[in-house]
């Protein structure tokens, strides 16, 4: 690669952190009038009290919880997806890994936002954080809300790291290309970058420990949260099966999630040099792949409980298939199965548009699946004197959409301060494969110094 | 510090200068090389190579095991409470804790020894040239003896006479 083509990376890569469109102005107005619009609900349900919510006895988990658990899976797209192609060394991987780590750190943000949302008095969050009471009594350990807390804020600081530490040369390149202001807070993000060979070294090294170090907390952050449900002896969650259904359906709405933030950025920053056709069919047979162990799990989860007949569990099983939720239930096999099956796996058919299709109906129908998981099992639980139903209120609607809205923003924000792929590792990924031998590394290592 | 530095417009070149300067004399910690990207396929790439982070991280992830369990054991001793038939101190909700701890330790000792080794975040001036950020490699050498400067400012400009620049600093 000659100095006019990494120019031109340069180039095309800056060019929405430098040029501000009117469409850029026109969508922060929008996206930021509903967000809006979502925090003055939560304001209202904060003046009023949960009452203005639909969540009441026995329901007391609904559009909040689904929301939590929904979002967290989507911060699955990014940081484990990232950290699995960087272990196996997917050389397609390079334009991809950014625009997916965003997600995981945004979607985590605003799931770990709905238990406070839940908690109906939000100042009083810090309830939620393990430290001693006045008393001295600390939180129970043995309780899964707790687990969250670990699990969410060990993911959240390592999908943060993992985002920014190979952010930080395309930060020292931003900061070599501005002047005034905008040079001191680049030169500030870059930390005094220069790129020298030991620096590059550390950097990857570090990539390579987090990547290692991700993978597992990644799936542990979903099994904990399936946790929250299976450690409770209500009908159609106490189950072994849990934790990887979660973490399936969890990768499954992540890697949708990822589809369609790249056709957004490809289409609307002009990617098409970078994110090509083979990366939306690489991430497509994934979705496939992922597509056939959500209907496998779904399928063994409802096997084994229809095949158990155990009242309880068959009143709440009865009420997704035939009963009132049926049509969320048949709806969603629809939108993670029954669609995304055929335009997937057939290969004329998993195009962009293919792709994109299959990841929008799979968004809408693992909301549909998070939200069949918690409702129908608390509304009907063991004993048919404490059986209810749950309609959702204007207020959790309105912060649901707001979520989406606020993802939406933050990704917008973040496109117009840091580029979405990332620039370093893409040139490198057009270098030739390293070609030297063990033995002469051994050589290399006595020649350079000593370890630091 | 003063410095002499040569920007190439490719790695090959670099190399080359790398070599040329190894033969005129100058010693390995004396010369620096400053790139916008990884060159993994080159020889002076490998400079530095050798690192204890893995060992750091794993002892990050050890120190945070040890935290882990202590937190959770020593609060659940502290208060003995009996839930739900579990004995006080339950290993098995506690590996929870202790491997999210160990794990985010781990994290945590990754992060620091990166900067600490690659000395970062700093605010000091230190060998640069915001070309390198077009795509040039810079090939320095930090404190050269001052009898030493022709000489190598020569060796420098021979690896590629025509697009060579190079820049003398007398204090940074």
């Amino acid at each position: 690669m000659n100095l006019e083509e990494k120019n031109k990376i340069n180039d095309d890569l800056l060019r929405p952190v430098f040029q501000t469109s009117r469409w850029f102005y026109v969508i922060v107005v929008l996206l930021g009038v509903i967000v809006l619009a979502g925090l003055g609900s939560w304001l209202y349900q904060m003046w009023f009290g949960l009452v203005v919510a639909g969540i009441k006895w026995p329901v007391y988990w609904a559009f909040y919880v689904t929301n939590f658990v929904f979002w967290i899976g989507i911060s699955h797209a990014g940081t484990l997806i990232s950290a699995i192609l960087r272990l196996v060394n997917a050389t397609w991987r390079r334009p991809v890994t950014r625009c997916a780590e965003v997600i995981t750190v945004f979607a985590l943000m605003i799931g770990a936002m709905f238990p406070i949302i839940h908690l109906g008095r939000p100042w009083l969050f810090f309830w939620l954080m393990p430290y001693p009471s006045e008393r001295q009594i600390w939180p129970n350990f043995r309780s899964p809300l707790v687990w969250d807390f670990f699990a969410i804020s060990t993911y959240l600081t390592g999908s943060t790291f993992f985002l920014l530490l190979p952010a930080i040369p395309d930060f020292a390149l931003i900061r070599d290309r501005t002047t005034g202001l905008r040079r001191k807070i680049y030169g500030a993000l870059a930390l005094g970058w220069q790129g020298t060979t030991k620096q590059w070294h550390r950097l990857e090294s570090a990539m390579q420990i987090m990547a290692i170090a991700i993978v597992p907390v990644a799936i542990s952050v979903h099994t904990i949260v399936s946790f929250d449900f299976a450690m409770a002896p209500v009908p159609m969650w106490h189950s072994t099966i849990f934790g990887p259904y979660f973490v399936a359906g969890a990768i499954f709405s992540g890697i949708a999630a990822l589809i369609l933030a790249m056709a957004v950025l490809r289409k609307v920053l002009h990617l098409e040099r970078y994110l090509h056709p083979v990366h939306f069919q690489n991430l497509g047979k994934l979705l496939l792949m992922m597509s056939l162990l959500w209907g496998y799990f779904t399928f063994a989860e409802r096997l084994t409980v229809w095949y158990g007949n155990e009242p309880s569990e068959m009143a709440v099983f009865w009420s997704t298939q035939t009963g009132a939720y049926a049509p969320l239930f048949w709806t969603m096999v629809f939108c993670n199965f029954v669609i995304p099956f055929p335009l997937l796996a057939i290969r004329r058919l998993r195009t962009i548009a293919g792709t994109v299709i299959a990841s929008s109906t799979i968004i809408a129908g693992m909301w549909l699946e998070r939200f069949l998981i918690i409702v129908p099992s608390l509304a009907n639980k063991n004993l048919p004197y404490s059986w209810g139903f749950y309609r959702p209120r204007p207020v959790e609607i309105m912060i649901t959409i707001a979520t989406f809205a606020a993802m939406a923003l933050l990704y917008t924000l973040f496109s117009k301060a840091v580029p979405l792929i990332s620039i370093w590792e893409l040139k490198a990924g057009a270098h030739p494969r390293p070609v030297l031998k063990p033995q002469m590394e051994e050589e290399v290592e006595g020649l350079w110094g000593t370890r630091s | 510090m003063r410095a002499l530095y040569a920007l190439y417009s490719d790695p090959d070149t670099a190399q080359r200068a790398v070599d040329s300067l190894r033969r005129a004399g100058v010693a390995d910690r004396q010369i620096t090389v400053i790139s916008s990207e990884p060159f993994e396929e080159y020889e002076f790439s490998h400079r530095d190579k050798p690192t204890w982070i893995f060992w750091i991280a794993a002892s990050g992830g050890a120190l945070g095991l040890v935290l882990g369990y202590l937190l959770a054991s020593g609060t659940q001793r502290a208060w003995p409470l009996s839930t739900g038939g579990m004995p006080i101190v339950a290993m098995w909700p506690n590996i929870i804790i202790m491997f999210e701890l160990t794990m985010l330790g781990a994290i945590l000792a990754t992060v620091s020894s990166l900067f600490m080794t690659t000395k970062l975040p700093t605010t000091k001036s230190r060998l640069y040239d915001t070309e390198v950020s077009n795509g040039r490699i810079l090939v320095g050498i930090e404190e050269p003896r001052e009898d030493s400067v022709e000489k190598l400012e020569r060796t420098l400009r021979e690896v590629e006479p025509r697009m060579t620049r190079i820049t003398r600093i007398e204090s940074v």
